[in-house]
């Protein structure tokens, strides 16, 4: 067959029907496709909500506080912490996170579900700040104030090597699902008949923190540090080592505790 | 029979098209963070590179001339798009690491470039193994890129510690590590040609 000529009708016909056909194909794919994508995402999902939370037995139905999707847990009737999906914008992109807090306000865990930050570097959000074997990086088991900044930001969080900008997104996303997160409890607890106070302790069988739960038990009488472990658990005396990997007790040159604590 | 072997071969090594046609550099340089990402984005461009051959020739006839270049790329645009639609529904995993990038394929100069250099002028079966040929070149030079770069930031090569990670340059995983990488390797395909 000889190649068609470069007249006006012949362009515009091959032009239309290679692009009808291609609309026809796609959407074909797509609705191959969408059930299995739409899947994929829901179980990515409910993965990471029960992967952030700490132990419980049911979860809530999701609702938006502050633009926010809040997915509450409980064990019982008892409010056990919520997960929250947060967003703000990285170095390259969106980045979306679930992050889980328990009935007191520590970070219970986070997961990473979208992100487009540079391979290699902003990428590192997913693993960096749940690093349990350097304080300084991990946030999981801190208590949350709605005010992490890098240590840059004279915060006391260290950023990711060489992805400032992508670590200092990530902690406002952290930030703005925290606060999210306590409007959503001062209502759970409201709604919940035992809870006077959102703070007041449960005895949960809480999983990822239980410094916190031996606090917890004896509210009153127990001197705290300010990420909320008991002191013994985290500063112990002055000039012994300090232990807690609560980022908010500042260390000496020779990683000794300064007892920067509240009594 | 020789003709379909040296079109095949033609890609992989003598018209490599990243080293000796340096066309697709940007892929090349953003994916190439380590070896299994430009491994992965150099298999993705081979479906989309003999998928979009075997139309383009098989069209060849219906396409006029002053037109070709919207027609090839709707259909590769198309490929493109289809090919992230699997990945993302059956290779979850894969598209995780590789999501961004997959859609960059379509402004990968290398799959308009061989429809117009190869598919546009040759039949059905060369066109195929045009497409093959140019896609293990690419997937090639890219998991060669991405090893070296791996290896020099990071230590390891397809996760696989060769030495501790605090030894690492990290420049290699960044933007002037790939350039300065790609020119070595470059280089050194080049010198050893002659």
């Amino acid at each position: 067959m000889a190649k068609l000529k470069s007249t006006l009708l012949n362009m515009i016909l091959s032009l239309t029907c290679i692009a009808l056909v291609a609309a026809a194909l796609l959407s074909g794919v797509y609705l191959l496709t969408q059930e299995n994508i739409e899947a994929q995402k829901t179980a990515k999902q409910l993965e990471a909500i029960s992967a952030v939370l700490p132990t419980h037995e049911r979860i809530a139905d999701p609702e938006t506080v502050q633009g926010l999707v809040v997915h509450k847990a409980y064990t019982g009737d008892t409010f056990v912490g919520a997960a929250v999906e947060t967003e703000s914008n990285g170095f390259g992109g969106k980045i979306r996170l679930m992050v889980g807090f328990d009935n007191d306000s520590h970070i219970t865990g986070y997961e990473v579900l979208e992100q487009v930050e540079t391979p290699g570097l902003g990428t590192h959000i997913v693993e960096w700040f749940k690093n349990a074997n350097k304080a300084g990086q991990n946030i999981i088991g801190r208590k949350a104030t709605g005010a992490m900044t890098v240590s840059k930001d004279g915060g006391d969080v260290d950023a990711i090597t060489a992805a400032t900008i992508s670590s200092r997104a990530f902690l406002e996303a952290v930030n703005k699902a925290y606060e999210a997160y306590t409007e959503g409890e001062v209502e759970a607890a409201s709604g919940a008949s035992q809870q006077a106070a959102p703070k007041v302790s449960e005895d949960t069988g809480d999983a990822g923190v239980s410094p916190a739960v031996a606090a917890e038990q004896n509210p009153e009488q127990q001197a705290t540090c300010e990420c909320g472990k008991p002191i013994e658990e985290c500063c112990k005396t002055k000039g012994t080592p300090c232990e807690g990997n609560c980022g908010k007790c500042k260390h000496d040159g020779e990683h000794q505790c300064k007892h920067n604590c509240k009594k | 029979m020789n003709k379909a072997l040296k079109t095949l071969t033609n890609g992989i090594l003598r018209e490599n098209p990243t080293f000796a046609l340096v066309l697709g550099m940007c892929p090349t340089l953003a994916t190439t963070t380590s070896a299994i990402n430009g491994m992965s984005m150099g298999l993705a461009t081979t479906a989309v590179l003999i998928c979009s051959n075997i139309v383009i020739s098989l069209l060849k006839n219906l396409i006029p001339d002053k037109v070709r270049i919207p027609a090839f790329i709707v259909v590769i645009a198309s490929f493109v798009t289809m090919v992230q639609l699997l990945v993302q529904a059956y290779l979850p995993a894969i598209y995780d690491a590789l999501g961004l990038f997959i859609p960059l394929i379509v402004v990968n100069c290398i799959v308009l470039g061989r429809a117009e250099a190869f598919a546009a002028k040759n039949n059905v079966g060369l066109s195929a193994l045009d497409g093959i040929g140019m896609g293990l070149g690419f997937t090639l030079a890219l998991t060669i890129l991405g090893a070296i770069r791996e290896l020099l930031g990071t230590g390891k090569i397809f996760d696989f510690a060769i030495f501790p990670e605090n030894y690492g340059m990290l420049v290699f995983v960044l933007a002037p590590g790939a350039f300065i990488a790609l020119a070595y390797v470059m280089a050194l395909v080049n010198k050893l040609k002659k």
